[in-house]
């Protein structure tokens, strides 16, 4: 059970894996991203939170090594938070870039951020205003799967919308 | 009598207030009964006993270094000090001081050379430590070569008694200095990031240490993630980067004051950051819309130079010890490579042609090498290659080893090794021809080391 290795800075994605742990259904590859995919009613999250766009849209997406093309699984992630951030027009996000951990640190860094430009820019071609979105990349410094194999490195290597709330 | 006043460069609030005096002696000023054929100029000494530093697999010198004389237990540290600087640097061998024959009682009387050949000890180090009126420590010491039966040092020194580790430090590389002929490296201070906490909410603070690992003190809190540090050539500087505020950016600060500055107003993250070495400059990478981009700052006039312009990810920047190159990382012609450039940008050309990517090159002191970190194969290597690209030696290989920094003598490259599992980085050092692998002490995980220059 990698995941429940996964203890992530962020309470609610702790929420969502130790649900994943119980529920038993968890992949190695592909991390469910959605209630529909979690097999989950849709829950009481605050429209428009945080919660809201972790749990019923999905808030994060995942690169293959050194790259930084937006697979069609993300591309998917991405349209349900275009379609969301659309719904909540007052809502600016962080997009924030990671790399895993087989890597140099300056050269992370560096991946991290193309990594958040390149969801910035997705995010932008399906309408969601430039102004809405900011990026910041923290390389290796934030892993959420700490174990040293693939089914962790894959789960680092990733984007994750942070909601910023009303947009200045 | 030829005096010279040597001002400490590395004062700091409290522990690094250090005021050392250093001359040059002529024993018999002293006063004690001397054979006259022993006092010899500093310099003048043509030493028997030397080591060839030049070949791989180096055999340790033997010397015997004893407990200098002293009303207290300071002169037995002193030695220790220099008796363990020495032999971390795999060129000697400290013999065991329960085979000394002779006891030292007077540093200023010829030894029995003959007690100290029999052990083998090929050089033999005595001194004396004892306070002056004014509270000062003076320390003088002694570097015998046994078999030649021949003075090659004699020196004293002043300092305040809180600074008598750097009494030691100074002595032991004039002792590598005279016995190997290259300029020693242990009075130097290395600033690396201290890592506590678990692997995913790591802690991250700058740290200074001795080169030794003692007086280790933190210079941030750990409030803000900081990477990356690196010593000012010729101040007490360090330039660093730190996400304060949410945003990533190269800053500077000043080991005396404490006070810090974002380096330069950039629209964006700027990270990787490096001294010119005449210290004028932090040249640095800046991204932008996923692209790194190598520039520089000019620290008096504030102006910045951009130096590449790719849509690649250029880092890693690091000057030639004459300022006028540059390597650095590239992923522009796919993985990661090693790039050369003038110190104006012009004539980019690529170094490193063999397999797997290569990053984090450092130009060494001495200018004949650059040592970078390779992946390959699922290893992390740390190597050596020529400015050319020719010659590439690994150095060591394991799960990950990264972030070489040279000892200001480029003899030794010290860097950070991640262990597969829960554990942290750890610090190492190891020599050039890729032996006499070390660990360097650390009370926490420790990454990103930084060496500085001699200290003055």
């Amino acid at each position: 059970m990698n995941l429940l290795m996964s203890v992530s800075r962020n309470p609610l994605v702790l929420g969502l894996a130790v649900a994943l742990a119980l529920s038993g259904c968890a992949s190695k590859n592909s991390l469910p991203n959605s209630p529909g995919e979690l097999g989950l009613a849709a829950n009481g999250a605050a429209p428009g939170s945080q919660q809201d766009l972790t749990l019923n849209v999905g808030d994060r997406i995942f690169f293959d090594t050194d790259s930084s093309a937006i697979r069609t699984d993300s591309a998917a992630t991405l349209d349900r938070q275009a379609q969301w951030l659309a719904k909540y027009p007052n809502d600016a996000v962080l997009i924030e870039g990671n790399a895993d951990e087989r890597g140099t640190r300056a050269y992370n860094l560096a991946l991290g951020a193309r990594r958040a430009a390149a969801t910035r820019s997705y995010l932008i071609s399906k309408g969601v205003s430039a102004a809405r979105i900011k990026t910041i990349s923290y390389g290796k410094e934030r892993p959420v799967a700490v174990c040293d194999d693939i089914s962790c490195w894959s789960q680092n290597r990733r984007a994750v919308t942070v909601v910023r709330g009303a947009s200045s | 009598m030829s005096l010279y006043r040597k001002d400490n460069q590395f004062p700091a609030p409290r522990a690094f207030m250090a005021h050392i005096r250093r001359a040059a002696v002529f024993w018999a000023v002293f006063g004690h009964v001397l054979m006259v054929s022993l006092v010899l100029m500093p310099g003048t000494a043509h030493a028997v006993v030397e080591i060839d530093i030049t070949k791989g697999n180096v055999e340790a010198l033997p010397l015997a270094i004893t407990d200098f004389a002293s009303k207290d237990d300071i002169g037995a540290k002193i030695a220790s000090v220099i008796a363990d600087d020495l032999k971390r640097s795999g060129l000697f061998a400290p013999i065991n001081k329960a085979a000394f024959i002779q006891k030292i009682t007077d540093p200023n009387l010829s030894p029995r050379f003959e007690d100290w050949r029999v052990i083998n000890a090929q050089a033999l180090v005595v001194g004396r430590v004892t306070a002056e009126a004014d509270g000062r420590l003076r320390t003088e010491f002694r570097l015998w070569d046994t078999f030649a039966a021949e003075q090659l040092i004699g020196q004293q020194f002043f300092t305040q008694p809180e600074n008598w580790r750097r009494v030691a430090h100074i002595i032991a590389d004039a002792i590598y200095e005279k016995l190997t002929g290259e300029k020693g490296y242990f009075d130097t201070r290395v600033v690396f990031v201290s890592e506590s906490g678990p692997r995913n909410d790591r802690k991250k603070r700058l740290a200074i240490m001795d080169q030794d690992s003692a007086n280790l003190r933190f210079l941030t809190q750990g409030d803000d993630l900081v990477l990356t540090p690196r010593f000012s050539p010729s101040r007490q500087e360090v330039t660093y980067m730190s996400f304060a505020n949410g945003q990533p950016r190269v800053y500077l600060l000043q080991l005396e004051t404490g006070q810090r500055e974002i380096v330069g107003n950039f629209p964006g993250m700027t990270f990787s950051p490096r001294f010119s070495p005449d210290g004028q400059k932090v040249i640095m990478s800046l991204e932008q819309n996923g692209d790194a981009n190598i520039y520089t700052m000019d620290l008096r006039s504030r102006k910045t130079t951009r130096l590449t312009n790719t849509t690649a990810i250029d880092t890693s920047p690091s000057y030639s010890p004459e300022g006028q190159q540059i390597v650095f990382e590239s992923d522009r012609g796919g993985r990661q490579q090693l790039y050369v450039m003038n110190a104006d940008g012009s004539n980019q050309k690529r170094i490193s042609f063999g397999d797997g990517s290569y990053s984090t090159p450092v130009w060494s002191p001495r200018g004949d090498l650059i040592a970078f970190t390779k992946q390959s194969g699922g290893k992390f290597s740390i190597g050596v290659m020529r400015p050319d690209g020719s010659g590439e030696r690994i150095l060591t290989t394991g799960f990950h080893n990264e972030g070489p920094t040279w000892s200001p003598n480029g003899r030794v490259i010290m860097f950070f090794r991640q262990p597969a599992g829960a554990a942290g980085p750890q610090l190492y050092s190891i020599d050039l021809t890729g032996y006499n692998e070390e660990r360097v002490q650390t009370p926490e995980f420790g990454s990103d080391p930084a060496w500085s220059p001699l200290l003055k």
